[in-house]
C-alpha cells in the first residue's frame, strides 16, 4: 500500500504535468470556465483520499477528468434547488456518455481552450492574462507583476472574459479551416506579446519576467506540436533564435549590452539550431508570413561570427519582402540600421530621417537612438547629443535609461 | 441562443460610397440567410430624419423629434438571429453587405426570466 506522503507527492506530480489538460477538458464538457475550475480542484482534493484508499488508477487523467465531471454535477444539483435553469444542464452532463477517442479529445482540449482564451471577442487586454491563467496556470498575482498592474485590475479582466465568454456563448473549439488563418493570427499574436513582455523587460534580475518568456516559448511548442502551421514554426523560431541571446544582452550589473557588443560564446547554441531548423522548415512551403521572416532575420544574426561578418544584404533583402507585404514604420527603421551597416552611416541616417520627417515613430525612442549613433559614427556629435537627449525623454525603462545616459557620456 | 445583429452606418453615406450596397444585394443576402434556416427577422430602416423618440415618467408620456442619441452612426437596420454560439452569429454578420460601409454590432439576446 502506498503511504499518504507518496500519494501527496504522486498527486502533485499529476497535478503540475496534467492539471491544464485536465482543465481544459472540463471547461469543455462543463462550458463553465469557473465550475471546471472548481470541479479540478475538488477533483484532487478527493484524489489525495481515494488513491490511498483504491490505489493509483492507470489512467490517472481520465479518472481526474471524470471526477471533476461528477463533482461538478453535484454541484449544480445543490444550485438546482434554489435555480430551476440549472436542471437541464444537469440532464445533458448526465447523459453525456465517456468520449471516444479520448487521448486525441485531450490534446485538442488544450487547443481549444488557447483559441478561446485568445478570441478577438475578448478584449485584447484580457486575452493575455486570461490565457496565462487558464493555459499557463500562473497566478493573477504573477500576471500582474509581469505587466505593473494591480492584481486586482488583472482579476477583473479576467472576471469580465470569462463573463462574456459564458454569456455570448463564445464557443469552446478549434476554428474551421476558412477562419483559422484569422484566429491564428490573434493568437499568435498574444503569444508573442507575452514574449515580448517577458523579454523586453528582462535585464536578467526579474525571475517573474524571464518566466514569461519561456511560458511564451512553451505555448509556442504546445501549438507547433498541435498545429504545425508555417507561422506557427516561424514564431517559435523567432522567440527561440530571440531568447538565444538573453544571457548576453545584459551584464553582471543588470545594464544593457547591445547586439554589437554582445559575447557571442554566450548565446545558446542549442536554441540557435532548434530556432535555425525550424525556419528553415518554416520557409519550405508558400504559407510563411511576417513571424517567419523576422525569424529568418534573427537567424542570420544567430549564425554569424561577428557583427562585421554579419551577411547584412541578405538582411536587407529580408526586410524589403516584410515591409513589401507587411508595411511598417519599425520594419522600416529596422531596415534603415540594416542598410548602414550595409552601405555605410550616411544612407542610414537618410532613411531614418525620411521616416521621422514623414511624422512617423516621433515618439519612438529606438528611432532618435537609430538617429544618434549614425550621427556620432558621421561626427556629429551635436546632433548625436540632441538625438540621445530626445530618446531619453522617450525612454522609461532603467536599463535602457542607463545605457542612453552612457551614450550621452562617452560623447563628453 | 438568439443574437440582434444592430446594423450601424454614417447615413449620409449608406448609400453613396463605392461599396454601399445596393437592395437586391441586400435582400439576397437576407434570403441566404432565410435559407439556412437561421433568420428570425430582418429589416432595414428610414432615416433618424423620421425617428420620433418616446419616453414615460411618472406616467406621463414625453415626444421628441429624432433618436435617443446624436451619434455619427446611425442604426440602418437589424437582423435577429437564432446562431449556434458567437462565432456563427459572427459569420452572419460579417456578410452583411452594409458591414463593408457601416459597423455591424453582435449583441446575445437576453431571455427575460419568468
Amino acid at each position: 500500500m502506498n503511504s499518504e506522503g507518496q500519494i501527496r507527492d504522486e498527486v502533485a506530480a499529476v497535478y503540475r504535468r496534467d492539471s491544464r489538460r485536465i482543465l481544459a477538458t472540463l471547461i469543455r464538457l462543463l462550458g463553465d470556465f469557473d465550475l471546471a475550475e472548481e470541479a479540478l480542484h475538488d477533483a484532487f482534493f478527493i484524489a489525495v483520499e481515494r488513491w490511498q484508499r483504491d490505489g493509483i488508477p492507470d489512467n490517472p487523467r481520465a479518472w481526474l477528468v471524470s471526477a471533476g465531471r461528477f463533482k461538478a454535477i453535484d454541484a449544480l444539483r445543490r444550485r438546482a434547488r434554489f435555480d430551476r435553469s440549472q436542471a437541464d444542464l444537469i440532464m445533458l452532463l448526465e447523459g453525456e456518455a465517456q468520449d471516444p477517442g479520448e487521448q486525441e479529445l485531450l490534446v485538442d482540449d488544450r487547443l481549444r481552450l488557447i483559441f478561446t482564451c485568445c478570441h478577438p471577442a475578448l478584449a485584447f487586454d484580457a486575452q493575455v492574462p486570461l490565457t496565462l491563467r487558464e493555459v499557463c496556470d500562473l497566478t493573477t498575482e504573477q500576471i500582474a507583476r509581469a505587466f505593473l498592474q494591480s492584481p486586482a485590475t488583472i482579476a477583473q479582466r479576467i472576471v469580465r472574459a470569462k463573463a462574456k465568454i459564458r454569456d455570448a456563448k463564445i464557443p469552446y473549439q478549434v476554428p474551421e479551416l476558412g477562419e483559422l488563418p484569422e484566429r491564428l493570427e490573434s493568437v499568435l499574436r498574444v503569444i508573442y506579446l507575452v514574449f515580448n513582455e517577458g523579454y523586453s523587460a528582462s535585464s536578467g534580475e526579474d525571475v517573474t519576467t524571464r518566466a514569461l518568456t519561456d511560458e511564451a516559448i512553451r505555448l509556442g511548442r504546445l501549438l507547433a506540436q498541435l498545429l504545425p502551421d508555417a507561422e506557427v514554426l516561424g514564431l517559435l523560431a523567432l522567440m527561440l533564435l530571440q531568447a538565444s541571446r538573453q544571457n548576453a544582452r545584459s551584464d553582471t550589473n543588470g545594464e544593457l549590452v547591445l547586439l554589437d557588443e554582445q559575447d557571442r560564446s554566450l548565446w545558446d547554441r542549442a536554441q540557435i539550431e532548434e530556432g535555425s531548423q525550424l525556419v528553415r522548415q518554416a520557409l519550405s512551403g508558400r504559407e510563411f508570413g511576417p513571424y517567419s521572416v523576422q525569424a529568418a532575420i534573427a537567424a542570420l544574426h544567430a549564425e554569424a561570427p561577428s557583427a562585421e561578418a554579419t551577411d547584412w544584404d541578405e538582411i536587407v533583402g529580408l526586410y524589403d519582402v516584410l515591409q513589401r507585404h507587411w508595411p511598417s514604420p519599425v520594419v522600416e527603421l529596422n531596415r534603415a540600421a540594416a542598410l548602414a551597416r550595409r552601405d555605410g552611416a550616411q544612407v542610414g541616417l537618410r532613411a531614418v530621417e525620411a521616416i521621422l520627417e514623414r511624422g512617423e515613430l516621433g515618439e519612438y525612442h529606438l528611432a532618435h537612438a537609430a538617429r544618434a549613433e549614425l550621427h556620432r559614427q558621421l561626427g556629429n556629435t551635436e546632433q548625436a547629443r540632441e538625438a540621445w537627449q530626445q530618446a531619453l525623454t522617450l525612454t522609461r525603462q532603467g536599463p535602457e535609461r542607463r545605457h542612453i545616459e552612457r551614450r550621452l557620456r562617452e560623447l563628453g | 441562443m438568439k443574437y440582434l445583429c444592430l446594423v450601424y452606418c454614417d447615413e449620409a453615406l449608406l448609400h453613396s460610397l463605392p461599396d454601399s450596397p445596393e437592395d437586391a444585394e441586400c435582400m439576397a443576402y437576407a434570403e441566404s440567410i432565410q435559407g439556412s434556416g437561421r433568420m428570425i427577422a430582418a429589416e432595414a430602416l428610414k432615416p433618424v430624419q423620421t425617428a420620433t423618440t418616446v419616453r414615460v415618467r411618472a406616467g406621463h408620456m414625453s415626444l421628441t423629434d429624432g433618436p435617443f442619441a446624436e451619434t455619427k452612426e446611425q442604426l440602418a437596420g437589424f437582423y435577429l438571429v437564432d446562431a449556434r454560439d458567437l462565432n456563427e452569429a459572427l459569420n452572419i454578420a460579417r456578410g452583411i453587405p452594409a458591414a463593408r460601409v457601416g459597423s455591424v454590432e453582435v449583441r446575445p439576446v437576453r431571455e427575460l426570466q419568468p
